[in-house]
């Protein structure tokens, strides 16, 4: 289930909930439903005994990690170590355990030296991740109004004045980290959850990647969403002319290219109420028309709680590996 | 969760040519087809090749890219970790900002 209970089910009720699944999909985000062809080799992953599955030789995609290591044993540095060498992770990414531009900022000089230790030891692509994460910039924690506050009372005008206010200073913080993690040698600087506090939190990713990649032309730039749908806590922000409210990951990508990215990660959220099977469904229905019209590499978001791995800080590796090849297959996708 | 993505799907990582691949990715944009033809060609495999560790460590072991250090490369000639990056850049043909940064340190740029 997409909370990771273990359930027992006939093929009969599979078939069922990945037909449920993606006309689920299809109704809310507009995509096609996946074909019969598609649901037959989606039934025959999901009614497999199998413990473990995954796809066929010579269809193995590329693995970024964001947010490398649990931080809890040895030094970040033996965390990224820890990835490249044990789970054969085909990118390393340092973070800082806020996991946000704004407090990884205060802390620059600090990160510089891992990020420099960490180079020395390791081969893999190895790049530096945050959220651009805006809520951090509202009172208490921050100096703009707090739109969720002023939303409840109606007072539309400030809450849009303060988002808007609160994209700059996050542009600004995101430019910085990278620029200052450039110094210290970064192969690539990781947006991940972008979107988290809606459509201005988006803007502020987009902004800061058309800058990034102004100022830094072979960076890698890597952007993962926080969700399959942007919401609209603003309502009017563009990008590009386009109002980012209520984007779908084949706009999102669209968007994201324009503005610099080399990889793009799609986040399709898990209904923990569902099966695997369901979720699964959804996910790539509503991922299939990125995928397929995109025009830089798509690396699918497959942690907990997204891409149909179930919402459990540890997945089952059985839900894990056919949410895993099932995506790789249907998709076709560059990486995960 | 990590370790089954790993093993379901994943294309191996230093055991094979992943960051060979996902580095065409970040820094040219070229999706997997794309790229894993461009890393085959540029180390004279075949596509195959790419995903076989057993061939992988041969090749990587020749040109100097670095293998896991708890197999081959704890021999002292292998090249390993950084020193792996500069025929990395060298071999891929694209700059690897850490590389270029530690050539401008020690006068080498």
């Amino acid at each position: 289930m997409g909370d990771g209970a273990l359930v027992e089910m006939t093929p009969a009720e599979i078939r069922a909930d990945l037909e449920a699944g993606t006309e689920a999909a299809a109704k809310r985000s507009k995509s096609p439903v996946l074909t019969d062809a598609e649901l037959d080799h989606l039934s025959e992953i999901f009614c497999s005994n199998s413990r473990f599955t995954g796809v066929d030789i010579g269809d193995e995609v590329v693995l970024s990690f964001d947010g490398c290591g649990s931080q809890d044993l040895g030094t970040r540095v033996n965390d990224l170590q820890y990835y490249e060498q044990y789970l054969c992770a085909d990118s390393l990414e340092l973070y800082h355990h806020d996991y946000s531009y704004k407090p990884a900022k205060a802390v620059m000089p600090f990160e510089q030296v891992v990020m420099r230790q960490a180079q020395f030891v390791t081969t893999a692509p190895l790049g530096y991740g945050a959220m651009p994460d805006l809520g951090l910039y509202t009172v208490p924690d921050g100096p703009v109004p707090n739109w969720s506050q002023l939303l409840p009372l109606g007072r539309i005008d400030e809450s849009r004045a303060a988002q808007e206010e609160a994209v700059e200073l996050a542009v600004a913080d995101i430019v910085f980290v990278t620029d200052e993690m450039v110094e210290a040698g970064i192969e690539f600087i990781d947006l991940d959850t972008a979107g988290a506090a809606g459509d201005a939190d988006f803007l502020a990713a987009l902004r800061a990647i058309e800058r990034i990649r102004a100022r830094h032309p072979d960076l890698g730039i890597q952007i993962g969403m926080a969700g399959e749908f942007v919401l609209g806590m603003h309502g009017e922000l563009e990008y590009d002319g386009v109002r980012l409210a209520g984007l779908w990951p084949l706009d999102q990508a669209r968007l994201a290219a324009k503005a610099g990215v080399t990889i793009f990660g799609p986040a399709i959220n898990t209904n923990t109420g569902k099966s695997i099977a369901w979720n699964v469904a959804r996910t790539l229905t509503i991922a299939k028309p990125c995928c397929e019209a995109s025009t830089v590499p798509v690396h699918l978001n497959g942690g907990m709680g997204v891409g149909g791995v179930p919402m459990h800080v540890c997945p089952a590796g059985d839900a894990t590996c056919r949410a895993s090849r099932a995506a790789v297959e249907i998709l076709r996708l560059d990486g995960l | 969760m990590e370790g089954a993505h790993t093993q379901a799907s994943g294309m191996g990582g230093m055991r094979t040519a992943g960051d060979l691949v996902a580095r065409m990715q970040m820094t040219r944009r070229m999706r997997l087809k794309e790229a894993k033809a461009y890393v085959a060609g540029k180390l004279g495999c075949t596509v195959r090749d790419l995903f076989d560790p057993t061939a992988m460590e041969e090749i990587r072991i020749a040109k100097g890219l670095g293998t896991l250090p708890f197999t081959s490369s704890v021999r002292p000639g292998d090249a390993g970790m950084i020193e792996a990056k500069f025929n990395i850049s060298k071999t891929l043909d694209i700059p690897i900002n850490c590389v270029e940064r530690f050539k401008a340190r020690v006068g080498l740029g």
